[in-house]
């Protein structure tokens, strides 16, 4: 590694570290901010940019969600121009949350890519029927499981399936199943629930420590590999 | 035919990962600097504990963050 290399490097991890507290901005960022906070044309022309670099931000996303939007007639850059329109709105809306922990792009991008994945789950799941309960259990019956399977797994797995039944409330179960089982992204849960991404998640981590509490209770535990 | 899937992924995704998580609201709010840190080479779980085991546990954070993470470090 170089010298120069190694010098932006520590000098990236002691601006990112160091920003929640201090505030520190790069000239970039503030540069961003004052001309976003301007009147007139020069704020006219920071908001256009600003929209060009969540447009180009979303494109992005919505290139690399393409293999789930195979099925999907229709402009698919529209997504990413909606996306790119909503993001604006949340970013200026925003502006005074940033605090320079990132720089400032990177903290737009992040509106830019959440909107367009939204957007992309949503459309590859527009007509879909949203399984929430049995149907999407009953495979998870037969997979895996041969005859020679380990005692201790087909002990864990009946265990798993009992507490569905019997320590989640009608709620957790509906979440745990769609989301878990059944592979409904949380986005489209959301909507046709009238929930949030957010409340969905906490549903889905309380059911999953009820399971991990139920398994603990009979001796048993699993231990999560990390998917790579 | 019904295909096998693998067990102890199935289990995964129902049971999740095991110690403390953030959540959604809070991954959205700390993911930029997440984001940063780990393109910096820097220790990311260590100043935003449970935002990794918070990817782990869900999978729309976790592919915003790997979009993040590529488009961000495209422009290093």
């Amino acid at each position: 590694m170089t010298a120069t290399v190694v010098t932006a490097t520590v000098g990236a991890v002691e601006r990112t570290l160091a920003a929640p507290t201090t505030g520190f901005l790069d000239d970039e960022s503030r540069e961003w901010l004052r001309a976003l906070r301007a009147e007139g044309p020069e704020r006219d022309e920071a908001v256009a940019r600003l929209h060009t670099l969540l447009l180009k931000a979303a494109r992005f996303e919505v290139a690399r969600r393409r293999p789930t939007l195979q099925h999907v007639r229709g402009d698919l850059d529209e997504i990413a121009v909606e996306a790119a329109a909503d993001a604006l709105l949340g970013v200026l809306r925003r502006l005074d949350d940033f605090r320079g922990a990132s720089r400032f792009t990177t903290w737009a991008y992040k509106f830019a890519l959440y909107e367009a994945a939204v957007k992309v789950r949503k459309r590859a799941w527009q007509g879909r029927e949203v399984l929430l309960e049995a149907e999407g259990w009953e495979p998870f019956a037969d997979s895996g499981l041969g005859p020679d399977a380990e005692v201790e797994q087909r002990e864990l797995l009946e265990t798993v399936r009992e507490g569905v039944h019997s320590v989640l409330t009608p709620h957790q179960r509906q979440v745990l199943i769609a989301l878990a089982v059944n592979g409904v992204p949380i986005d489209v849960l959301a909507e046709r629930l009238g929930s949030t991404r957010g409340a969905l998640y906490k549903t889905l981590h309380d059911a999953r420590r009820r399971l991990r509490g139920h398994l603990g209770e009979r001796g048993l535990a699993f231990a999560s590999v990390e998917e790579k | 035919m019904t295909e096998r899937r693998d067990l102890n992924q199935e289990l995964g995704r129902i049971l999740g990962p095991d110690g403390p998580d953030i959540g959604c609201d809070a991954c959205f709010r700390e993911l930029d600097r997440y984001v940063e840190l780990e393109l910096a080479g820097a220790d990311a779980d260590a100043a935003v504990p449970g935002l990794r085991t918070h990817l782990e546990g869900c999978p729309a954070c976790r592919e915003e963050h790997d979009s993040l993470y590529a488009l961000a470090g495209s422009e290093r």
